[in-house]
């Protein structure tokens, strides 16, 4: 095998680890990538570099950014008092999609596990706790899954952060677009507990 | 020829597995605990089912006795959406699930540790569970191998006034049989006795019994520390 072939063999292999490509969908990229090369694989390749070389986890909050700090700790509208927690970066970013929660984050990177020996270091909690004290906090919005290692986290830190703070957590139950004969038990039983006058 | 069985069994914990594939861990009642791969586990139709202490419908299948096996699963009933609320009861529910799947021998029956774990984990609600719970370790105690002695005093042989355990027999001392010793015992509240106890703290000092047990015998035997959902719990019931 060729040098160009045995480098594109290698990125076949690397683009087939990503999430959601195995080797037929990473062949096809790659094939694409060739053929638009000055459109897609030169600047693709330069962002990468840039991305490699930069990208770290903000030391206040544990988002992603390009500095020691991220654009939203840094900015000043974003001190609204309110920390929202979620348990990874994927969903401060889907939270910041959605454009409506205005205040800052705090990234678990994980969950308190039954099982696996995941303590509250692990977590980011005790930094949480001093970042309620030293950025003034009045509520912390509690983010994360529902599901039992996700509420068992919540449960901890509420235990935690009584008497500091006010401690909210996001509301469960029928999702936009929803219908109830499609939806598991819990959902539906959580929704029952959950509802409001109309 | 591929071999299977099929059988109801309440998931004792997940691990995700590649993309989409998680490896479940079951207890049922004639194989114990059973580990398998269940395809499309961590999907959004599968996710909310697959959670600890929810019981399933288990059709396991391999090509050989040996291998890990893949699970094609049914839900059931859920056990965890009634308690995701309640402190108390999850944390209940997180240490019976994290006992089993970190003290139970793989593909080992245990029918009758099956069952009473089943009563307890859909009880979770009652005021009386952490005296069941408490009941329950002790069983677990026994049914490993474990078992403690609480019905004589290993001192004097009497069977009245008992009131301490031997931290490293595990059999009963009595108040008259402890004499200078009784600080260096472990207490034996009556409700280990299975009498209905007084308050929370008289059930505590039952935990710290058994947690010693299970600290120094079970996992010690094991080679690996307890699951932290055991301690989560006992300071959840201490704050309760």
């Amino acid at each position: 095998m060729s040098k160009a072939n045995a480098d594109i063999e290698a990125l076949i292999d690397l683009m087939a680890r990503l999430p959601g490509l195995g080797p037929r969908s990473a062949r096809r990229a790659v094939l694409h990538m060739i053929k638009k090369r000055a459109l897609l694989m030169t600047p693709l390749a330069d962002v990468l570099q840039n991305v490699a070389a930069t990208a770290r986890e903000c030391l206040t909050c544990g988002n992603i950014a390009g500095s020691d700090t991220c654009d939203i700790c840094a900015s000043d509208k974003r001190a609204t008092g309110e920390i929202c927690v979620v348990e990874d970066v994927a969903d401060l970013w889907a939270m910041e999609r959605a454009s409506v929660f205005k205040g800052r984050y705090h990234v678990l990177g994980g969950t308190l596990s039954a099982l696996d020996a995941v303590g509250p270091e692990d977590l980011g909690i005790p930094r949480l706790i001093a970042r309620v004290a030293a950025e003034n906090i009045t509520e912390v919005i509690l983010a994360v899954g529902a599901t039992v290692d996700g509420q068992t986290t919540a449960h901890y830190i509420s235990g935690e952060l009584e008497g500091r703070c006010t401690v909210t957590s996001l509301a469960q139950g029928v999702p936009i677009g929803g219908e109830l004969d499609y939806l598991d038990d819990g959902t539906i039983t959580a929704a029952l507990k959950a509802r409001k006058t109309f | 020829m591929a071999i299977d069985w099929r059988e109801h069994g309440t998931l004792l914990t997940l691990r995700r597995h590649g993309e989409n594939a998680a490896i479940v861990e079951a207890f049922t009642r004639d194989r114990g605990r059973h580990a398998g791969i269940v395809r499309g586990g961590t999907s959004r139709r599968l996710a909310p089912h697959l959670q600890p202490g929810a019981v399933l419908d288990l059709h396991w299948r391999a090509r050989l006795e040996d291998h890990l096996g893949s699970f094609a699963v049914e839900p059931l009933r859920a056990r965890a959406p009634a308690v995701l609320g309640d402190k108390l009861a999850l944390a209940g529910l997180n240490a019976v699930t994290g006992l089993l799947a970190f003290a139970l021998p793989e593909r080992e029956p245990h029918p009758d540790l099956f069952d009473r774990s089943e009563a307890l984990l859909d009880s979770l609600h009652e005021s009386s569970w952490a005296h069941a719970y408490l009941l329950w370790e002790l069983a677990l105690l026994e049914e490993l191998g474990h078992a403690l002695d609480l019905s004589v005093c290993a001192v004097s042989g009497m069977t009245e006034g008992l009131a301490y355990v031997s931290p490293r027999t595990g059999r009963a001392v009595s108040k008259i049989g402890a004499g200078d010793w009784s600080d260096r015992l472990l207490p034996l509240p009556p409700c280990l006795l299975g009498e209905v106890p007084e308050d929370t703290s008289e059930i505590l000092a039952g935990l710290r019994t058994t947690g010693h047990f299970l600290e120094t015998q079970l996992a010690h035997h094991l080679g690996r520390p307890l699951p932290p959902a055991r301690g989560r719990y006992v300071v959840a019931l201490s704050r309760a």
